[in-house]
């Protein structure tokens, strides 16, 4: 076994300065502080800043603890939060793909719907907000098992239940399936939940690119899939520029 | 048709937006920017008229830019407004005299008592649907001209203008000094306590009460009419409809028969009803006032009942108590247990307005024992806004006569789904959220394109309007009836806390 990383010492006893006293430091005291040569702080302070770790002030240079690690034991996001920043966003979708929109997140091996919009057709639709659906069988639930290795641990063989027969029940095909979103990007399921429909889902990332929920449309499989049972492009892109938009919202960065 | 969109400015209490809408009412750009406010002395409230003109010119040509167009395909420009604030400028140079005074502003409440105990007062609230209060604009205009030597007479000679945000908006959008329109619409004029609410047109007596110059006042229009053209910051564009904010949610909510209301849950609540062609007086403690018109068509009228304190008490929970950090936790935490455990909260912070009009009230937290938890606390935080809603609408019924079958939300308590079940469980009613949040943007794009034509009239508006979400009434009755009155008893352990300061208004 390797013996402990110098340079993860040394940004450890950094961030230790920094958490004590006034709280805000210039390179040279840091160096001093811990006997460093400057550059050797310099150097990690840019790699901590680059993290989040610490922040530093713009008009007087001095480091500081950043955001992010404050964030670090709660990384957890509140799901009536996560509605209440997406709410918009869903809102726009549903009217533009004219599809229901859903949001989940992971909740004891299944999916958990946070967030509903209705399709815009005015027809009578009922709110399944708190309603629990399959991980394997819906898009929202591949989205989750591709990028949530945690999501994916939990999901036995014996929970591939059976809705139609398309629904993939093998951990290989599901398997295989859930590869092809982490590929894409996004994910799509067709006639695997309730025969006659189709739903696209793309991920949602929080801070510091997490994935934390999920963002699908979902409706008749002849307007979601129109072409050879593949999911239109067009309705992909909203999907997907949906969830990049609350992603963005969230913090999640560069995605 | 060449003109893609329809350009909504709502010139509000924080900031000022610029939206423009396509053809089937969808969002298309946002722009927006913030104003500073000012608070020089207690209960003073300011803003910078410049500021503000600066700001729209801003954001209307931002919203444009975000999406590459050009002022050639924007059909007509809507305003809509924070309502009552009011501001005086000199017609020659477009200088504003003074800041804008805001509507929370309370600096008239003396003028007001010395105006109230006049023997011809009554003719206020006969005229106008409103009682004599601080909140409005007239005393202000009385208070500024009082200020200022010499602006009387400048006034009278019409140098001096008067006029809410959208008439100062129209006004510098068509030229400012060169060749600006004065004109305001009946919604913002109905909150003047100027005008006579059958007439639609500005009240000799009233004039007469307050000591104002008819010659500083706008012309008053209908909401949906082309005003003038636009000749800064989105030239040759015409600016076509002008509605108060609540007023404008009313219509972008598309409650366009007798019957229909709306409330928007932000900090406090306003809940708009429409009555219809004739106005409704109120015995409940409600405000009348004009809900739009349409052109030459007659005006609808309606029913206003506004709630201090809704997502407020959120605030509160979570700033001055730190039981949640972020205000959508409350649903969180509220769903820590089943119901409110016979504990209840009034949040009377600052008295109690519509229905009870108490000033000497203040807040209480009543059932308190040992059972209690913050899950409690938090179910009774938002139960709170479903109780202060059905006082409400419990006094529009009474006043109406109309039963209230459906209340359409917006605003942004409506992405808590505990809330919105419980309002829908307390009235008995459906309670629908649209699918566009935006409805007060949305109510001045869709007048505005109605008086040019780039929608064709209130049917096509109502095929744009699409359900988002629907919670329907799933409590028992007995309960219900229950809990309301221990909700009623809650709200009577409030009155009379504190001793209401001589001379103060009602609100």
């Amino acid at each position: 076994m390797p013996g402990p990383v110098q340079s993860i010492e040394r940004a450890a006893a950094i961030l230790r300065l920094l958490a004590r006293g006034s709280g805000r430091l210039g390179v040279g005291e840091i160096a001093t502080s811990l006997g460093l040569a400057k550059g050797t702080a310099h150097g990690i302070l840019r790699t901590l800043q680059g993290v989040g770790f610490v922040e530093q002030d713009r008009a007087s240079g001095k480091y500081q603890l950043g955001a992010t690690l404050l964030h670090l034991g709660t990384s957890y996001l509140d799901v009536n939060d996560l509605r209440s920043r997406a709410i918009n966003w869903a809102d726009a979708l549903a009217a533009r793909s004219g599809e229901a929109v859903r949001i989940g997140t992971p909740l004891d091996g299944k999916v958990l719907v946070v967030h509903h919009v209705f399709r815009p057709d005015d027809s009578l639709q009922t709110l399944d907000v708190g309603s629990l659906l399959p991980l394997h069988a819906t898009a929202l639930g591949k989205v989750l098992l591709a990028y949530d290795a945690d999501v994916a641990s939990q999901l036995k063989d014996d929970d591939l239940a059976w809705f139609t027969r398309r629904t993939l029940v093998t951990a290989e095909a599901l398997s295989r399936s859930v590869a092809r979103v982490r590929e894409l990007g996004w994910a799509a399921e067709v006639e695997e939940f309730a025969t006659g429909l189709a739903s696209i889902a793309a991920p949602i990332r929080g801070y510091g690119g997490l994935v934390v929920g999920a963002i699908s449309i979902a409706g008749a499989v002849e307007r979601v899939c129109p072409v050879a049972r593949r999911a239109d492009p067009g309705l992909v892109a909203f999907v997907q520029n949906a969830a990049r938009a609350i992603s963005r919202d969230l913090g999640a960065g560069r995605w | 048709m060449a003109a893609q969109y329809v350009m909504s400015i709502d010139q509000g209490t924080g900031s000022t937006r610029a939206i423009l809408f396509d053809q089937g009412g969808r969002l298309v750009s946002v722009a927006q920017r913030e104003h500073r406010q000012h608070y020089p002395k207690p209960g003073w409230v300011e803003h910078d008229a410049m500021e503000i003109w600066r700001n729209v010119e801003h954001v209307a040509r931002e919203s444009l830019h975000r999406v590459g167009a050009g002022a050639d395909q924007v059909a007509a420009i809507g305003i809509a407004n924070q309502r009552e604030t009011s501001v005086l400028w000199d017609r020659r140079t477009g200088m504003p005299i003074g800041r804008a005074v805001v509507w929370q502003d309370t600096r008239t409440d003396e003028l007001v008592a010395r105006f109230a105990e006049r023997p011809d007062a009554a003719l206020v609230p006969e005229r106008t649907g409103l009682p004599l209060a601080t909140y409005f604009s007239a005393p202000r205009i009385r208070w500024l001209l009082d200020r200022v030597p010499g602006l009387f007479e400048r006034a009278e000679r019409g140098d001096v203008l008067f006029g809410t945000m959208e008439s100062w908006v129209v006004w510098n959008l068509t030229g400012g000094p060169d060749g600006g329109v004065h004109v305001t619409d009946v919604t913002n004029a109905s909150r003047t306590l100027l005008m006579d609410l059958r007439t639609l047109r500005w009240d000799r007596e009233l004039l007469d009460f307050f000591g104002v110059p008819a010659a500083m006042l706008p012309e008053i229009r209908s909401c949906a009419e082309v005003y003038g053209t636009a000749s800064r910051a989105v030239p040759g564009v015409r600016i076509a409809a002008a509605l108060g904010d609540q007023q404008a949610a009313l219509f972008g909510q598309c409650c366009f028969s007798r019957g229909e209301a709306k409330c928007t849950y932000g900090t406090g609540g306003f809940l708009l009803l429409n009555t219809g062609e004739s106005p409704v007086r109120s015995s409940h403690g409600l405000l009348t006032t004009v809900g739009y018109r349409i052109g030459s068509q007659p005006a609808a009228y309606a029913l206003e009942g506004s709630i201090a304190v809704t997502g407020a008490l959120v605030q509160w929970f979570r700033d001055n108590l730190g039981l949640i950090s972020s205000a959508p936790e409350i649903e969180t935490l509220a769903r820590t247990v089943e119901d409110n455990g016979g504990c209840y909260i009034v949040p009377a912070f600052s008295g109690l307005y519509a229905p009870h009009w108490r000033s000497g009230a203040r807040g209480v937290i009543v059932g308190l024992t040992s059972y209690i938890t913050k899950g409690h606390l938090a179910r009774a935080v938002l139960e709170a806004t479903g109780w202060q809603t059905r006082e409400v609408v419990d006094a529009m019924n009474a006043d109406s006569g109309l039963e209230l079958n459906t209340l359409k939300v917006d605003g942004g308590m409506t992405a808590d789904n505990l809330l919105m079940q419980f309002v829908a469980d307390v009235l008995a009613a459906a309670v629908v959220r649209p699918m566009i949040a935006e409805t007060v943007s949305l109510g001045a794009a869709y007048a505005a394109g109605l008086a040019v034509g780039y929608w064709p009239d209130l049917e096509g508006l109502r095929r744009n309007w699409h359900r988002a979400a629907q919670w329907l009434p799933a409590m028992d009755p007995a309960r219900r009836e229950s809990e309301y009155a221990n909700w009623r008893r809650a709200v009577e352990r409030t009155f009379d806390w504190v001793q209401p300061n001589p001379g103060s208004s009602a609100r």
